[in-house]
């Protein structure tokens, strides 16, 4: 029995924590955001090349074969770096590309996606805030894709989309090499700059199919855990930054972080964030291990992280006083990050809804 | 990341179920298999039960982290063991190691700085329930700041004589003896002035008068100490040392508190109380605000377990537990209240009738548990001490300049 991280994971962690506090400190993430793509060749690539995108595919498809927690490991380093890039969508569409019984498919794919060479992503949503299975309204005819998609990640850059449709057996998941004349994107003005939204129309797009519901819920318990783990790792950065300026901070002779009412602020931030570590490292065991607990798990841990996330974000804004509020202090970036990761693929609400029937209440 | 026991402990599991096959019977599970508490009073254990503890220690599943000599299980530190006799005990509807200040405070303290005499005299006896124990450190004036207790203790030729009071002292009615900490020096400062005494309740001079706490009931009481005369080796540890005598001791408390078993039979309740309420024709539990709050509760709930599966990890691979050590205590006390809090609001108007009334939703039950979380918040240092140590020992923040410890 053992709850816990093995060194490789941990060399793994801490080797994109390096890579991503040398090459992307908050000043890159800052000329990124304000880029006009939000996307930057040589961060993507450099990631790329630490073998990122091949964690998430099989070593007899040429990849890492990794376990999903070390994915979930890597997001929580973007969100603790505050990562600007295409990045969750595209690990989550690898995933479910990966999870494809077509080998031919697979083989055509997944070394351009775990070399970086193509940017994929995901389109599930659609407006009204219908992420479910039985709410899609994109329909599959044949070998074509119709429908309207909402808050999909850098859908406008990503060349390969993996949509989630319903065909004649069902809903399921389909594959969309991007091309101009079916497929419109349109860029959304979201609150964070550092990962790119877009609407897509798909018009009797050709499409390949991937797999069934299974597939599309597998794809959903990948997303639901990598933004929780990201939420982790954003809300974690969030304390360390408050806690390191109410130690400098100086008020009424002492630093600020001496009086009771802000330490106990901290001190509460701690205890809540530090047991919820556990509840996306264990939905992402499950989702590899315990599948028939995954669902359920990884929509816990979503609700709960994203909340927290916020929580952390707006305690550490408001422990730093009027510098918080400004522009030119990095915290708000985070802040605005929590606002995607609780929004995105549904909101808190809707997945204790989930959690509850999924539980037989 | 590895959540299955693998064949040693399997193995071991197998042992532990085979020696609770043999040794507690369903006849005893249906006479003496009542749930442990953790707080509230205590009870000297039937016989049934001390003899099947001594067969318990006996194998090495009771007290494993003391030694033979003393009474104690002795077995070398392996948390997963631990952790797999706890559930098979509980499975089994076994007795585990008893509860209360006596087994999880006095007894270390005593291993720690006792002499062989009071080793011998107390601490078998203790870990088998022969003695009980009540814990004598608050007093009305000194609470959370403990090294401003008063109560005195002076040397007179080989006695202690004690004047004063302490107070909250859970099971001071049933308890043989007290450990207590009084001020002996009383010229000393404020930490250096204190000794450890143990005090046999039975002493002429000594007063227990039950408080009566918000619950209705009294689990609490005042000790009054009227010229209480005990023998000068009834100290632990040097003259004016007591307080670090007893630092080791107020580390097993919090640990004691921080147990999410409670929790999960709550939640358990919860549920049941949720589809058995009826609101306005409807099951509560098809409200969505409630459901909602009910999933919340949960994960927390499943955050503090997991949580306990993690610090178990660290310690078993030799980690410092460091910050993620701090948190129990405060977490699941918290989440308690949260619990409790939510049960009066799925009771509805329910909520409004009193514990053991026929006609309240799962016989008030839930209503004696919120006023219950508001105790254990308070128990074992305040919630509010709580934060404080977690933010200088476990973030690195500085002391309040205004406390001067």
């Amino acid at each position: 029995m053992d709850f816990g991280l093995s060194a490789e994971q941990k060399a793994l962690a801490a080797t994109v924590r390096r890579y991503l506090a040398e090459r992307c400190p908050i000043a890159r993430v800052r000329t990124i955001m304000d880029s006009e793509s939000g996307h930057d060749a040589g961060l993507w690539q450099g990631l790329m090349d630490l073998g990122i995108g091949a964690l998430p595919v099989a070593e007899a498809d040429g990849g890492m074969g990794a376990e999903f927690l070390d994915l979930a490991l890597v997001a929580e380093e973007l969100g603790y770096a505050c990562t600007p890039g295409p990045f969750l969508g595209s690990l989550v569409a690898t995933i479910a590309i990966a999870g494809a019984d077509d080998s031919d498919l697979r083989a055509r794919w997944l070394p351009r996606l775990a070399s970086g060479e193509t940017i994929a992503t995901f389109a599930v949503g659609e407006s009204g805030g219908r992420w479910d299975a039985g709410e899609i309204a994109a329909r599959v005819d044949g070998n074509t894709v119709t429908g309207a998609k909402s808050l999909v990640p850098y859908g406008s850059l990503a060349d390969l989309h993996v949509v989630a449709a319903v065909g004649s057996d069902g809903p399921g998941l389909w594959l969309v090499a991007r091309d101009s004349a079916s497929v419109s994107t349109n860029e959304l003005s979201g609150n964070d700059r550092t990962r790119r939204l877009s609407s897509v129309e798909y018009r009797g797009s050709e499409a390949v199919m991937l797999g069934g519901a299974d597939a599309l819920a597998r794809l959903r318990d990948a997303a639901l855990v990598l933004v929780a783990a990201d939420a982790y790792g954003g809300a974690r950065r969030c304390l360390e930054m408050a806690r390191e300026y109410v130690l400098v901070r100086e008020q009424f002779g002492q630093p600020v972080g001496a009086f009771q009412a802000v330490k106990h602020q901290l001190a509460n931030l701690a205890v809540e964030i530090e047991p919820s570590l556990s509840l996306w490292w264990y939905a992402a065991h499950a989702f590899d291990r315990i599948r028939d607990q995954a669902p359920r798990h990884a929509a816990l841990a979503k609700a709960f992280s994203c909340d927290l996330f916020d929580r952390a974000s707006r305690d550490a804004t408001e422990l730093h006083g009027g510098i918080g509020f400004t522009w030119e202090f990095d915290l708000h970036l985070w802040f605005r990050r929590s606002i995607f990761d609780r929004a995105f693929f549904g909101d808190s609400h809707y997945h204790r809804a989930r959690a509850a029937s999924l539980a037989g209440w | 990341m590895d959540l299955s026991y693998n064949a040693e402990y399997q193995a071991f599991r197998t042992e532990v179920r085979a020696f609770l096959d043999g040794h507690w019977s369903d006849g005893d599970r249906a006479a003496h298999g009542g749930s442990e508490v953790l707080i509230g009073r205590i009870t000297r254990p039937e016989p049934r039960v001390t003899e099947f503890r001594m067969r318990a220690i006996e194998a090495g599943y009771l007290y494993r982290n003391i030694p033979r000599q003393w009474g104690g299980g002795e077995q070398p530190f392996d948390p997963l063991r631990s952790a797999i006799i706890r559930e098979e005990f509980k499975r089994a509807r076994a007795p585990r190691e008893m509860v209360g200040q006596g087994p999880s405070m006095l007894v270390f303290t005593l291993l720690e700085h006792g002499t062989e005499e009071q080793k011998k005299r107390f601490i078998r006896s203790t870990l088998l329930g022969e003695v009980l124990w009540c814990q004598g450190y608050s007093e009305p004036g000194a609470g959370s700041d403990l090294a401003s207790l008063r109560t005195r203790a002076e040397l007179d030729g080989d006695q202690w004589v004690i004047n004063g009071q302490k107070i909250w002292t859970s099971n001071a009615q049933e308890a043989d003896w007290m450990f207590a900490l009084v001020r002996s020096e009383p010229d000393a400062p404020k930490h250096d002035g204190i000794s450890y005494l143990l005090i046999d309740m039975k002493t002429p001079g000594i007063t227990v008068r039950p408080l009566r706490q918000m619950t209705g009931e009294s689990d609490f009481n005042e000790v009054f100490f009227d010229n209480a005369r005990v023998p000068r080796s009834a100290i632990v540890g040097d003259r004016g040392k007591g307080w670090i005598v007893s630092r080791s001791t107020l580390k097993y408390e919090r640990a004691l508190i921080g147990d999410t078993d409670i929790n999960r039979r709550t939640l358990d309740g919860l549920v049941m109380l949720a589809r058995a309420i009826d609101r306005r024709g409807r099951p509560a539990i098809e409200d969505p605000v409630l459901r909602g709050r009910l999933v919340e509760v949960e994960t927390k709930l499943i955050a503090a377990e997991l949580h306990s599966m993690r610090l178990l990890t660290m310690q078993s691979r030799g980690e410092e537990p460091g910050l993620p050590g701090m948190v129990p205590k405060l977490y699941t006390t918290q989440l308690s209240y949260e619990m409790a809090r939510l049960a009066m609001d799925i009771s509805g108007d329910g909520a409004a009738l009193a514990p053991g009334e026929p006609e309240a939703p799962a016989m008030g039950m839930f209503v004696h548990a919120y006023l219950w979380s508001l105790g254990i918040l308070i128990a074992g240092g305040t919630a509010n001490i709580q934060r404080n140590i977690i933010a200088e020992r476990g973030l690195g923040l500085p002391r309040d300049a205004s406390q001067k410890r």
